[in-house]
């Protein structure tokens, strides 16, 4: 066991504690946390794999920006605890099993030899994955995805405000 | 990191099916949400993950607009909910059964 695979091990088992803490846990916020946990830990391990751009992508956008939104909504909803009590009896035993099912299928899949004991990476170069190197990507090969990010953005808070906003014209016709 | 590309689609999967997990059983909107956020990530990790094995940046790219797009549906589903909240002063996933035959 190298050094390497240690790290790889502790990383994962915080991310994967975290994610099952996510599910369990009853109260929304507590979920939120653990999910930013989650998040940094998967940046630390985009890191580790070269992807020094992406982790801090990662941090900023998922960890930062979106899951701050999550917290406002919960906290400006009230809505920390609500799925307790009635509901039908079967779902979450069924969803368990089925959840069960398709996670034992997938690991069987990467470890049963469909894809085949890859060998770990040559060197890499210190461009690999820097942030130069990504802009430069991104400014040139996928220039026009690029822009088309930026209409998705764009029609993402248009929607969201108009979703958001008080209808007026309703409110007028009820009085 | 001298780890096998093996180990990291490993964990990759058992973060997507703890998603997957969170999708079907929970009933809170707001943490089923967080479910699917879960399992971009996961992806997003298999994506960095061969993006090293093949040694091709295409693969940081692909994550870079995974996660723009990923702003944008928070953006607008929980403009979703807030707007469902209003309605039904519930967001208990359950109730949301309006189209119901």
């Amino acid at each position: 066991m190298t050094t390497d695979l240690w790290v790889f091990l502790g990383l994962a088992l915080i991310s994967v504690a975290s994610a099952v803490s996510m599910l369990v846990s009853r109260n929304a916020i507590y979920s939120a946390l653990f999910l930013v946990l989650n998040f940094v830990t998967v940046a630390v391990l985009y890191l580790l794999l070269n992807a020094a751009f992406i982790a801090l992508v990662q941090v900023t956008v998922y960890a930062g920006a979106i899951m701050v939104l999550f917290l406002f909504v919960i906290m400006l909803l009230g809505a920390e605890r609500v799925d307790t009590g009635r509901g039908l009896k079967w779902q979450q035993p069924a969803a368990a099993l089925l959840g069960a099912a398709l996670l034992a299928e997938l690991v069987y899949v990467f470890f049963g030899g469909a894809v085949g004991q890859a060998a770990p990476a040559a060197l890499l170069t210190g461009a690999f994955g820097s942030p130069s190197s990504v802009g430069m990507l991104l400014f040139s090969d996928y220039l026009l995805p690029f822009e088309v990010t930026s209409i998705v953005l764009l029609a993402a808070m248009v929607g969201a405000i108009v979703l958001a906003r008080e209808d007026r014209r309703a409110r007028r016709e009820l009085r | 990191m001298n780890v096998p590309t093996d180990y990291l689609l490993g964990l990759s999967a058992v973060l997507f099916g703890l998603g997957i997990l969170g999708v079907l059983m929970r009933r809170n909107a707001i943490v089923v949400f967080m479910s699917i956020e879960l399992m971009l990530n996961a992806a997003n990790l298999a994506l960095i993950a061969f993006a090293r094995q093949t040694q091709d940046m295409i693969g940081h790219v692909f994550v870079f607009f995974v996660i723009a797009v990923a702003a944008a549906e928070v953006a607008v589903g929980l403009a979703l909910i807030v707007t469902i909240f209003k309605a039904k002063h519930s967001i208990d996933i359950d109730q949301v059964s309006g189209l119901r035959g």
